[in-house]
């Protein structure tokens, strides 16, 4: 395995693994400084439609978005639980990587309901910086139609 | 089986549970109301530009297609054959010259009219149809009246429903007109499926005072607040509504005062609350609900159509269609696509809708039997029905139980209209 993938592979796991334990500072940490985050229904993806779920085109709306999870917005009591798959490295350049994996979130219900919530794509731009990889890019490609319920934590 | 006798009072000031549980309320509303005399929305002209374009949807439960045929004109028709009631174009959206079902092949034009079905003369002189007893002309797709205003569709399945523009009335066309005074661009589709009944959704945007207080990003960072001057315009049969809000009508200071609190917090990219005045007047919230199934929302500059779509009495999916302007500068467009933001199951301002509708739904079912368990609409005091200059009021939620009441035909003596 290059270490590029081994690089990926860890930045994904924590990616998941700090998004479930709701620990979204540490989870922003992962992006770059300048750096988009777009949540996007692979029905108006394949069809050149730009309308996002969430659309952050700067670091500052993706730290706003956090700002108001916490801050004012309510939703569903719940418990995400990330599982993300094998990426593969799409392309590479001395200063970046591009790396998709699929990915399913499951979310669990204070009433007892554990149900699989969103299924699709993550296409990440990776950066090499002097700290390791940072996200500069993660457009999130939804398969799921429709969202069930609504979409508050990050995917 | 229910009957007028259901109504607590004649204002519509209590709404039963029952009315978002009964599986046999729910039928009759697909028969009386979807199916009955009411306009549904269905999609948007834009949608379909070229001739040949098609679009599948929904009036109620039923899967309708509208598209344009050779020479352009809109037609629709329910998608369902008339051989044995497949679903006849599968496909969400694309362009074809007709329709076939895939199951044996009956092939339909843009007007639904029958093209051709396989082994009409049988198979060596064997089997077919009796031309004696089948004719083509009986046997194509039904038709879906259809009407456009200022390039949004609706459609209806009766032969009796009311000239569209009358339906909507002059104060709704007023505000169609004013968001779609030019052509309008998709820029996407937001789809959301919520546990709960199509009309906890219906009434949502008809309560002009639950977004300053559900939706704490309005309040918090400035975009809506019911301390600004709004208030609800109506359609003569009280069916319609529009919420309303004028921008900067309010200042921080006085809102602070009227919730009692304040926050302190300030966006990275206030951007994404900023309102570009876009017209003479100086709203930056309009929200049109058009009884059943229309909303078509203004908010600051992001603006969109939803469609309801019921599934049963505990489920509907809300299919919102986001709009620009044919003409938007790519700022402009960027500008709507960050506002977007606000709008949709993971809205900024709309995402607690979802989890209202449907704590809401869930409390209830338990006392879906209860003819004492009802809603409680006496902001603004209860009694007459009609338009109102402040926005702390039910009275556009009245209204729309009134008419739901009329065309359930359960409206009980004396009620108000």
């Amino acid at each position: 395995m290059t270490a590029d993938l081994l690089d990926a592979f860890a930045l994904l796991a924590e990616y998941g693994a700090l998004a479930d334990a709701g620990d979204y500072s540490e989870w922003l940490g992962l992006f770059g400084q300048r750096c988009s985050y777009y949540v996007i229904p692979k029905e108006n993806d394949d069809r050149g439609l730009p309308a996002a779920l969430i659309f952050c085109d700067s670091r500052a709306m993706l730290e706003d978005r956090i700002l108001s999870l916490r801050a004012a917005n309510k939703y569903n009591i719940h418990v995400d639980r990330h599982l993300i798959g094998l990426p593969r490295i799409v392309s590479s350049t001395p200063d970046s990587l591009s790396v998709e994996a699929p990915f399913a979130i499951y979310q669990s219900e204070q009433e007892g309901d554990t149900r699989l919530f969103a299924a699709g794509l993550y296409r990440d731009r990776l950066e090499r910086t002097s700290g390791g990889l940072k996200i500069s890019e993660k457009k999130i490609v939804l398969d799921s139609f429709a969202i069930p319920s609504l979409l508050a934590t990050p995917l | 089986m229910v009957t007028s006798a259901i109504w607590p009072k004649l204002d519509y000031s209590r709404v039963p549970y029952r009315f978002y549980h009964d599986p046999a309320i729910y039928q009759l509303e697909q028969e009386r109301i979807f199916r009955g005399t009411t306009w549904s929305l269905i999609g948007l002209e834009a949608e379909i530009p070229n001739p040949g374009d098609f679009r599948t949807s929904y009036i109620g439960e039923v899967p309708i297609v509208f598209n344009r045929d050779g020479a352009g004109e809109i037609k629709a028709f329910v998608n369902l054959c008339s051989h044995r009631g497949a679903i006849v174009r599968r496909e969400v959206s694309g362009n074809a010259t007709d329709h076939t079902c895939i199951y044996h092949q009956w092939c339909f034009a843009h007007d639904g009219s029958l093209l051709g079905v396989p082994f009409r003369r049988g198979v060596n002189g064997k089997g077919g149809y009796d031309d004696k007893t089948f004719d083509p002309a009986e046997r194509g797709l039904r038709k879906v009246r259809i009407g456009s205003v200022f390039g949004v569709l609706f459609g209806t399945l009766s032969d009796e429903a009311e000239p569209l523009e009358r339906y909507l009335g002059d104060a709704i066309l007023g505000f169609l007109k004013r968001i779609f005074d030019k052509p309008v661009q998709v820029l996407g589709y937001h789809r959301q499926r919520i546990r709960g009944n199509w009309k906890g959704f219906a009434v949502n945007p008809r309560d002009n005072y639950h977004a300053g207080l559900l939706h704490d990003f309005f309040r918090i960072f400035g975009l809506d607040r019911p301390t600004q001057a709004g208030g609800a315009t109506m359609d003569a049969r009280h069916r319609h509504c529009v919420t309303w809000g004028r921008a900067g009508s309010d200042t921080d200071e006085f809102a602070r005062e009227q919730y009692g609190r304040g926050d302190g917090l300030e966006l990275a990219e206030p951007a994404i609350v900023d309102f570009r005045q876009e017209r003479s007047d100086d709203l930056n919230l309009a929200i049109v609900s058009i009884f059943p199934n229309c909303v078509v929302a203004q908010i600051a500059n992001s603006f969109a159509t939803r469609q309801i779509r019921a599934r049963g009495p505990d489920y509907y999916e809300i299919f919102q269609t986001i709009l620009g302007y044919a003409d938007d500068s790519p700022d402009m467009t960027r500008h709507r696509l960050r506002q977007a933001n606000l709008v949709g199951p993971a809205g900024l301002v709309s995402m607690e809708d979802g989890e209202a509708c449907e704590i809401q739904h869930r409390a209830t079912k338990g006392l879906s039997n209860d003819p004492r368990a009802a809603e409680f609409l006496e902001l603004g005091g209860g009694g007459e029905l009609g338009d109102r200059d402040y926005r702390v009021t039910d009275v556009t939620v009245r209204g729309f139980w009134s008419y739901y009441a009329e065309m359930l035909g359960i409206e009980p003596e004396g009620a108000l209209r």
